[in-house]
């Protein structure tokens, strides 16, 4: 894949060598001049020097081939325009902006540009793991719309050797897989989970919350 | 009629111009700066609307600003992308019926215009100017040069 990632400092010298290391064509698009020589010697990534939301430099940074568009600078503004820009004169198949204001994802999206909030998915991870240290392998998908994450069933488990159905589970939240010992099982709504099981649970991120509440501490 | 409600973002040499203006004209005028020192240019004569301080790129200062019942909205700030996007948030989100963004860089006037937001573009409108003047001089002076 070819991405182009637009940004500045360590975060985007981190994310680069995240994206090199999979083995993926990055090129860095950089405002700071001394920056960009910097992150030229640190990182094996191509580096441009400019204005990310200019079309000419998103041309030089080659965004006519490019698979993937990150705009992860500092300023909003800056990462909305980069990713039209990137959309609607190189058709882009994929542009996503990092808002830093939480408020814009929503915006965001309503003008077409995927968006991700790092503090909204730093918080809503951190408050997870308080809440519960039996989630493991948390996964945003969908966008942030779906949860994917690996609970254990603990001794506050209120409902063990009951079946599924009596959980009063929410409708868009899914028990998609049962790991019990060596057995791993896709339940149905009669399965009767115990302490101790591993489970995967796929829910939409509004019904997470009360999902894991039933699971951890049986609400 | 009811009085037209306006919003006007950045309050530089063009944005107070505007909203100095527009209040003598009765208009409810709110401007919206990230520098609180930038309303030193509000006319103590003129204006009489109200200032907000805050950074446009959060809907939540664009809210308490009353994006919601605004009836017109001009972005004057020195950023093109900061304009860009708060006219397009303000057209497509919001829903404001007028929207207009000041917008430097002429290549990008044209991917904007394209999206539906109407720009003005200083450079473009100086340059017709001027070449309107350097037409009618050479009209008059029937080509003495």
């Amino acid at each position: 894949m070819k991405a182009i990632l637009v940004g500045a400092g360590r975060p985007l010298y981190f994310l680069a060598q995240t994206f090199r290391r999979k083995d993926h064509a990055v090129t860095l698009i950089v405002r700071d001049a001394a920056e960009s020589s910097w992150l030229a010697n640190q990182s094996d990534a191509t580096v441009v020097h400019g204005d990310g939301s200019n079309d000419r430099v998103l041309e030089d940074a080659g965004a006519r081939s490019a698979d993937l568009v990150l705009a992860a600078t500092a300023n909003d503004a800056d990462n909305l325009i980069i990713c039209q820009q990137a959309r609607a004169r190189f058709a882009v198949p994929r542009a996503v902006a990092l808002v830093n204001d939480p408020d814009n994802q929503a915006i965001f999206a309503a003008l077409g540009v995927d968006a991700i909030s790092p503090s909204m998915t730093v918080a809503s991870l951190v408050e997870q793991w308080a809440t519960c240290d039996r989630v493991t392998h948390l996964v945003p998908a969908g966008n942030g719309k779906v949860t994917i994450s690996e609970v254990t069933l603990g001794d506050s488990f209120a409902f063990a050797g009951r079946p599924i159905a009596e959980l009063g589970f929410p409708r868009d939240a899914l028990i998609a897989v049962v790991m019990r010992d060596a057995e791993t099982l896709v339940p149905r709504g009669d399965t009767k989970l115990q302490r101790g099981d591993r489970v995967l649970l796929v829910a939409l991120a509004e019904s997470h919350g009360l999902a894991l509440q039933l699971l951890t501490g049986g609400g | 009629m009811r009085t037209p409600y306006v919003l006007i973002v950045g309050c530089g040499r063009l944005g107070s111009h505007l909203a100095n203006l527009l209040s003598a004209q009765a208009h409810r005028v709110v401007v919206i700066d990230r520098n609180e020192a930038a309303f030193a240019r509000l006319s103590a004569e003129s204006f009489s609307g109200f200032r907000v301080v805050g950074d446009a790129s959060e809907p939540a200062v664009l809210r308490k600003a009353g994006i919601e019942k605004s009836d017109l909205l001009i972005t004057a700030t020195h950023e093109d992308n900061l304009n860009l996007m708060v006219a397009l948030v303000a057209k497509r989100v919001f829903a404001v019926p007028h929207v207009m963004a000041r917008v430097y860089d002429p290549a990008r006037e044209r991917l904007y215009h394209d999206l539906g937001v109407e720009t003005v573009c200083p450079t473009l409108v100086a340059a017709e100017h001027f070449f309107d003047l350097l037409s009618r001089a050479a009209g008059s002076g029937g080509g003495a040069k």
